[in-house]
């Protein structure tokens, strides 16, 4: 038997938003069937970017049910900015907390806004960009890494009990540990460098990396006031550091490795690194 | 007859039972003025000393077996590992042993681990299971080696039902020499057991499945069969078992033995045909509804039922606003975060593995109980179906 706070089992016993908007803004699917839970969110917004409704279909446990149906609750009347905000610890406060093996469920939730966002704004999902470390689940590194950096997750069964990652065959658990090593307590997440599918030389390195910053990049910052700056180049790891507006920005992170290294991955070569400088 | 507003309708019993009344009954005395200890030389406690033998011709006489090759443990746990590592212990030089794939935790996680536990190297073949839960015997036989020291297969499945021919399994182990031991916990007092007449070595039983209380197990030990004791200590249970009897459970065991012999046509008529009402009638009543097992190689009283693309612990937390008490295959009440490895190894798709209920009876269950069920469940289903974004109902 869970321990399950009154909130959650009434959210779960009278679940609020059940079914999907027709033609909405944005829609989010997140899990699977093979998975044990799934999540579709749909969300319309209206021309100001502000969230007028949000609508849930769950397949999953009571506290996955829970969670979808708190969410819902929340981020009507956000604007999609604010929407982007909300963070799974956000959705298990909402509920007087999850137990500890439960948190995937609250993951979950976060996942299906964000990529009902990301669908709204036209992005791609950067999540699914990574490697799947966890066959089991399809879990890909990069969201390992984000939950361990997001919620300081310090052993390999707090990964399983966030992502799921590793609660299958256990097979990935080597590579969960490493991936502990390498990013718990650190603020720069660093994926797995991939086979160099091709090679270049430092010097045109560091000249195409420039030439992105400045054709596809710096614009957008500079529109919100911000700026970002190349400071080294070391095989596949960059080095910038964010300017302007950008430092005091609490999505500063997520800009570096969801834009710019995804830029920079697609344009310059597929196994660079951006981490930032720290001034 | 019609049910109480508040009553709490038990289909859990292959979680575990009510204790009887005339076990409990049966008990009280010594919880109280019997508290004698049976291994003292005066007359107080030579009377419990005889309250235990009683209970130990009780529980022979259900498994047709001798007072003698009956072992009082604290649990189905302690008994099945007694059995397998006295064998090993015993056999040094055999480092082979035969399982199962869907065993209960207490003999899968014991085969798994062998060489920490032992701190020798052991194979261990575990045999497959087709898509109704049933093992291949040519599979079995062509396992069956040299250097085989013991076969360890349930009777019956606690979470399917599925009962296994332990009979003629254990026949070929001992044409070969090789020690068969069977979990028994789920097929004692549900379906005729016999043991004098098999090649059964060991069987591992446990109180608190058949209406005897929580803390209390049996490991019944075939005449003749070399046995290494899991627990030394004093001489109790001929030596096999250290450790002060825990007489007033011993004494409920005894009771529980002796009600479920006298029960046992009714746990396969009555308790049966309650079972099949409800199996027939959700599947009928729930479309994407099936059976988990094989349709009669099954305990009467287990009903495994998958409802697809909904998930078992919400299933489950519904059914408890309705006070109904069952069980679930899915990862959510598995403890892992996968659905249970019995329905894995049977093949079933993780869609519906993860929807699966078990319904488990007995005697105690009536005929209201099940129409109950069968009125509540298709609700459940349907508004947690509503809910599912896989259902295109």
């Amino acid at each position: 038997m869970w321990e399950y706070t009154d909130t959650v089992q009434e959210h779960f016993l009278h679940p609020r938003n059940v079914g999907e908007i027709d033609n909405p803004s944005g829609t989010g699917d997140v899990g699977s069937l093979a998975c044990g839970d799934a999540l579709k969110l749909t969300l319309k917004i209206d021309d100001k970017g502000v969230i007028t409704e949000a609508k849930f279909k769950t397949f999953g446990c009571a506290s996955a049910i829970a969670s979808s149906s708190v969410l819902t609750e929340m981020v009507v009347g956000m604007t999609v900015d604010e929407a982007a905000k909300v963070s799974n610890q956000d959705i298990a406060n909402a509920l007087g907390g999850l137990p500890k093996e439960k948190m995937h469920c609250s993951v979950m939730g976060r996942e299906a806004l964000e990529a009902a966002i990301a669908d709204y704004r036209g992005l791609i999902l950067p999540m699914a960009e990574g490697e799947v470390v966890c066959e089991c689940f399809g879990v890909t590194d990069l969201e390992i890494i984000r939950a361990i950096r997001e919620s300081n997750l310090r052993s390999v069964e707090e990964i399983t009990n966030f992502t799921k990652a590793g609660g299958g065959c256990g097979k990935c658990e080597g590579a969960l540990r490493n991936l502990l090593e390498q990013h718990a307590g650190i603020g720069v997440s660093r994926p797995v460098a991939k086979e160099k599918p091709r090679r270049m030389t430092a010097l045109q390195k560091i000249k195409r990396i420039e030439e992105v910053l400045e054709r596809e990049i710096r614009p957008g910052l500079r529109k919100d006031g911000g700026d970002i700056e190349l400071i080294d180049v070391d095989g596949d790891f960059v080095s910038v550091s964010l300017r302007g507006a950008c430092t005091s920005c609490s999505k500063s992170q997520t800009t570096i490795k969801e834009y710019v290294e995804k830029k920079l991955r697609e344009l310059v070569l597929d196994s660079l690194i951006v981490e930032e400088e720290q001034s | 007859m019609s049910l109480a507003p508040d009553a709490v309708i038990y289909m859990d019993n292959n979680a575990t039972t009510r204790v009887a009344p005339e076990v409990l009954a049966a008990m009280m005395p010594y919880f109280s003025e019997l508290y004698g200890n049976p291994s003292s030389m005066h007359t107080f406690g030579g009377q419990v000393a005889e309250a235990v033998h009683t209970a130990r011709c009780q529980v022979a006489a259900l498994l047709g077996a001798d007072p003698e090759e009956i072992t009082f443990t604290s649990c189905g746990t302690e008994s099945d590992s007694a059995a397998i590592l006295s064998a090993l212990r015993t056999y040094p030089e055999k480092r082979h042993v035969i399982t199962t794939r869907v065993e209960h935790p207490a003999v899968k996680n014991l085969c798994e681990n062998l060489t920490a536990i032992t701190g020798h190297k052991y194979r261990v073949t575990r045999l497959k299971v087709d898509a109704e839960g049933m093992l291949d015997m040519a599979e079995y036989e062509e396992a069956l080696r040299e250097d085989t020291a013991i076969v360890s297969v349930m009777w019956a499945n606690n979470e399917t039902g599925v009962i296994y021919p332990v009979e003629e399994m254990a026949r070929m182990a001992r044409q070969r020499g090789i020690l068969f031991h069977t979990d028994a916990v789920q097929a004692v007092g549900k379906i005729p057991i016999n043991l004098r007449q098999l090649d059964i070595d060991m069987l591992a039983l446990s109180g608190h499945k058949l209406h005897a209380p929580k803390g209390v197990g049996v490991l019944y030990i075939k005449r003749g069969t070399l046995f290494v004791p899991f627990m030394t200590g004093g001489h109790q249970e001929h030596g096999r078992r250290g450790g002060t009897e825990n007489v007033a459970s011993i004494v409920g065991l005894g009771k529980a033995c002796e009600l479920a012999a006298a029960k046992m046509d009714e746990e396969n008529s009555r308790v049966k045909a309650m079972r099949d009402t409800l199996e027939e009638g959700l599947l009928t009543a729930i479309p994407k509804s099936l059976l988990n097992g094989h349709k009669t190689s099954r305990l009467p009283n287990t009903a495994n039922i998958s409802f697809e693309f909904v998930e078992g612990e919400a299933i489950l937390l519904h059914m408890n606003q309705q006070r109904i008490c069952a069980s679930s295959g899915s990862a959510c009440t598995s403890g892992s975060l996968e659905p249970s490895h019995v329905l894995r190894a049977m093949g079933v798709p993780f869609t519906a593995a993860h929807g699966s209920i078990r319904f488990s009876l007995s005697v105690y269950n009536s005929e209201e109980e099940i129409a109950f069920v069968l009125e509540k469940m298709p609700n459940i289903i349907d508004s947690l179906r509503k809910m599912s974004p896989f259902w295109k109902g």
